[in-house]
């Protein structure tokens, strides 16, 4: 069944409000003076060399799990970029609510189509085009734009404040020492070889992952430091709303917290978009070419530490498990090797999903789509019916998936259709199965 | 760090400490040391078992201990400061004293740029605000942040929350709940955000960095907004002489530095940031990208030929006639520049120029395998650390105070300019 954008109209405070303050005349000066400045030679090869092969369309959950061609991805360009330009951004406000509708809800920026395009076109870049347009048309569903809100006012994205950071590393350190009791959560140590960063979830209900690492990196016994400053959280709503100059605030403060503590590089938690922020946007933004400190993920950290032998299995976490590859990691960085390695070395019986690696089904929950919060559940978690097939094809009822938003948005899928599986970060495993040599 | 002629010039080295983890009282361990800046103290918070901390300084404990402490830090003048905490309270101690008054939380310990004024960040049954050498600001705030204390010490400054939000309410967020807070007393102003206040000397007057919409950037001093809108910009900064505040500002795609007339700096760079004065305030610097991913230093708008993949530490004599500033590819091979050259050296790491006030001779703190060394003018000095703290020039910038630790011991080096032959 074929539909369109129209017949699935959500209400949202945050579009409604939006929309209600625009005239199409509004709307097109908006749109022709960023497409002015932003709509450079890139969006100009996308759109011309596109031959509408429609190959794109099997690469997208959203298309996989409605079979409706109104969700493959060049659909979505169709209904959205192609018809901007086509109208020189004389639109209407209903259809600037269709077209924040569908780059923010129902495209994950996963890349997953690029693979798929005979042309290379990044589908992606051209939905987040379109959410900078939105943006700037002050179109943007209420709970992600709440979460740039967040960034923009305390530099993470969950209104976490200055003495609530500090005051979570010194409780999940005093946890700790309950069982290791020489263990240290560094903070601003000059020289560090490592800055360690999360994202704001983590001391706001996932702190039990801070302790994890600490643990981790005490028993390893190398040289790291927490920063006490704002800079501390390596996320980017910002990026995913379209707002791209509080995105290079939020990462200015990122690198210059690294930097000021004078840090060799910074290692990154269990999460995707802000490694994407952090290695690949933010700082080109900015202006540099690349991350001027480099930025190492969990995975690949994980797996330093585990082929030095700075950390040793006690044992192997029982298996089967099957191993969830992160679209920002694995289409991004091409960690998918490392992270194998590192699953194959903590557990036993890997079974892996098909299909995988580099052609993974995303979660449906990252690009931002997650945090455009409760008026969205349902379309990420029934757009993605594929991604519990393809869960439950494997027969485990472990999965393991290295990022926050994948955790979300799995962790959904799995309750909504009754996998009966659990989700595991890699550092839930290695903590659980180490060598524990410091522990009391 | 303004060096004192009273402290010890004489030339030579004399180690201080023969065990930089020593601590006088039975304990577990000690943390990352700190030195004081005339070299002759080296502190260090140290454990004492049982969830109980205490301070070592030259190996001899404070008579207090805490239930934590942490933050060791000298102040410019010499004295110890730690933030501390007992029975679930948490200030200031200063050499070993705690302040009188004790918050839900107390952080981020700051000097005024002698060392006479100490402030601190404090959280009291959750309101926010500044504490100035033991007296808390008389009003706080639903949050703040950004906080600042004046460089003569006399007045603070944050952004400050003030009004009230509720959860997800992008509505009130984007009519204004920020404002900026001089000793405590917001503006009258309201904006959506204030970003990076800068206060002035003597005068107190304050200036930040505003959004007054999602997409209108501008600067605001003492809650008076420019006319003009920008599409962002970064922090202000107060001309020293006539009081004028600039700022580095973005238009159509591009960086320039900007008053409150408009365009001092042409917008003509692809990123433009940490702006910084002379004393006198006839020289203006700023870390500048003249094209995408090539960094180097702009004084008075006019780009430094060598560029970079990454330029930070940008410093500026009091005189303005040296400029200085570190590069660095990949967060290594790090280079000095210096008024536009470049220093022969490459290091793995360094921490930032140093310059003399007296001589506007540049040293710097490096490390290469492994090892912390000093360099004055591209030349090294023959003693390495394991670790090392910022060089201090004499008063006359005849001798450098060089502190580090080798092996178990802490060095303090007087060593003379021409010493520095490597």
């Amino acid at each position: 069944m074929t539909t369109t954008i129209a017949d699935r109209r959500i209400e949202d405070a945050g579009l409604e409000a939006g929309i209600a303050r625009l005239t199409p005349e509004k709307i097109q000066k908006t749109i022709q003076a960023v497409l002015a400045g932003e709509g450079g030679a890139r969006l100009k090869t996308y759109v011309e060399t596109c031959v509408r092969c429609g190959m794109c369309a099997q690469a997208c959950h959203y298309y996989m799990s409605h079979k409706d061609p109104s969700y493959a991805p060049v659909a979505k360009v169709r209904q959205t970029m192609w018809e901007i330009l086509k109208h020189k951004g004389l639109v209407s406000p209903e259809f600037i609510h269709q077209c924040a509708q569908i780059a923010y809800t129902e495209c994950n920026l996963c890349r997953r189509c690029m693979h798929y395009c005979p042309l290379g076109i990044d589908t992606a870049y051209i939905m987040s085009f379109v959410r900078r347009i939105c943006h700037k048309l002050g179109v943007t569903p209420q709970y992600i734009q709440d979460t740039a809100h967040s960034h923009s006012a305390t530099m993470n994205q969950m209104w976490v404040k200055d003495d609530e950071w500090i005051d979570t590393l010194k409780w999940q350190e005093d946890e700790a020492r309950d069982e290791m009791p020489s263990l240290r959560i560094p903070l601003e140590v000059e020289g560090a070889d490592f800055m360690y960063s999360v994202i704001a979830p983590e001391p706001k209900f996932r702190t039990q992952l801070i302790y994890q690492a600490a643990f981790i990196f005490n028993q390893a016994g190398v040289n790291w430091t927490m920063p006490a400053t704002p800079g501390w959280d390596n996320s980017n709503m910002a990026m995913f709303t379209g707002d791209m100059e509080i995105m290079g605030r939020i990462e200015m403060a990122h690198f210059a917290t690294a930097q000021r503590l004078r840090v060799k590089r910074i290692v990154m938690g269990e999460c995707g978009h802000a490694f994407r922020a952090i290695y690949d946007v933010a700082n080109r933004w900015l202006g540099w070419g690349m991350h001027p400190v480099p930025v190492v993920h969990s995975i690949e950290f994980f797996w330093e530490l585990l082929n030095s032998g700075k950390i040793q299995m006690a044992k192997k976490y029982p298996g089967p498990v099957t191993i969830h590859d992160p679209c920002n990691v694995i289409r991004g960085r091409g960690l998918m090797d490392k992270l194998r390695e590192v699953v194959h070395a903590i557990c036993d019986g890997v079974v892996e999903m098909t299909p995988n690696r580099e052609h993974n089904y995303c979660c449906c929950a990252g690009g931002g789509v997650i945090n455009c919060g409760p008026p969205f559940k349902n379309v990420r978690i029934v757009g993605n019916s594929i991604k519990a097939e393809q869960l439950k094809a494997t027969g485990v009822k472990t999965c393991i998936a290295p990022c926050h938003n994948c955790h979300g948005g799995l962790d959904d899928i799995i309750h909504k259709y009754g996998l009966g599986m659990e989700l595991k970060f890699l550092g839930d495993i290695i903590y659980e199965c180490m060598e524990k040599k410091g522990a009391s | 760090m303004q060096a004192d002629q009273a402290w010890d010039w004489e030339p030579g080295a004399r180690t201080v400490l023969e065990d930089a983890t020593a601590c006088a009282a039975p304990h577990e361990w000690t943390e990352e040391p700190e030195a004081s800046p005339d070299g002759e103290r080296l502190a260090a918070v140290a454990n004492l078992g049982d969830g109980r901390f205490t301070v070592c300084v030259n190996a001899e404990p404070w008579e207090t201990d805490f239930e934590k402490a942490w933050y060791l830090r000298f102040s410019p003048d010499g004295r110890l400061t730690a933030v501390t905490m007992e029975d679930g309270m948490w200030t200031v101690s200063v050499d070993g004293e705690s302040w009188e008054e004790s918050f839900d939380f107390a952080w981020g310990t700051t000097f005024s740029a002698d060392g006479g004024v100490i402030a601190a960040c404090i959280q009291s049954e959750g309101t926010y605000g500044m504490i100035v050498d033991g007296t808390p600001w008389e009003t706080l705030h639903e949050n703040a942040n950004n906080f600042r204390l004046a460089a003569d010490g006399l007045h603070t400054a944050a952004a400050v929350q003030v009004k009230s939000l509720g959860q997800a309410d992008i509505a009130t967020f984007q009519q204004g709940i920020f404002s900026v807070a001089v000793d405590g007393e917001p503006w009258d102003a309201i904006f959506v955000n204030c970003f990076d206040p800068a206060i002035e000397q003597k005068t107190g007057r304050a200036a930040a960095t505003i959004r007054r919409s999602l997409y209108d950037y501008s600067v605001a001093v003492d809650g008076k907004a420019w006319d003009a809108a920008y599409d962002c910009a970064w922090g202000p900064v107060f001309h020293p002489g006539n009081g004028q505040v600039l700022a580095p500002v973005r238009k159509k795609g591009l960086w320039g530095m900007a008053g409150d007339a408009g365009f001092v700096w042409n917008p003509a760079f692809i990123q433009c940031h940490h702006p910084q004065f002379s004393a006198d305030g006839a020289t203006l610097a700023a870390i500048v990208a003249p094209s995408f991913g090539k960094f180097t230093v702009a004084v008075n708008a006019a780009p430094w030929s060598a560029t970079f993949p990454v330029v930070t530490d940008l410093r500026v004599s009091p005189d303005g006639r040296t400029v200085a500033a570190q590069a660095s590819n990949d967060n290594a091979a790090f280079r000095v520049l210096v008024n536009g050259s470049v220093w022969p050296g490459v290091y793995d790491m360094a921490y930032g120029p140093v310059i003399c006030p007296a001589t506007g001779q540049v040293a710097v703190r490096v490390e290469k395998d492994g090892r912390q060394a000093f360099v004055l003018g591209g030349k090294a000095h023959p003693e390495t650390f394991d670790r090392a703290f910022n060089p201090i020039f004499s008063p006359d910038g005849a001798k450098v105070l060089l502190r580090g630790i080798s092996g178990k011991a802490y060095k303090r080096i007087v060593a003379p300019v021409s010493a520095f032959t490597g």
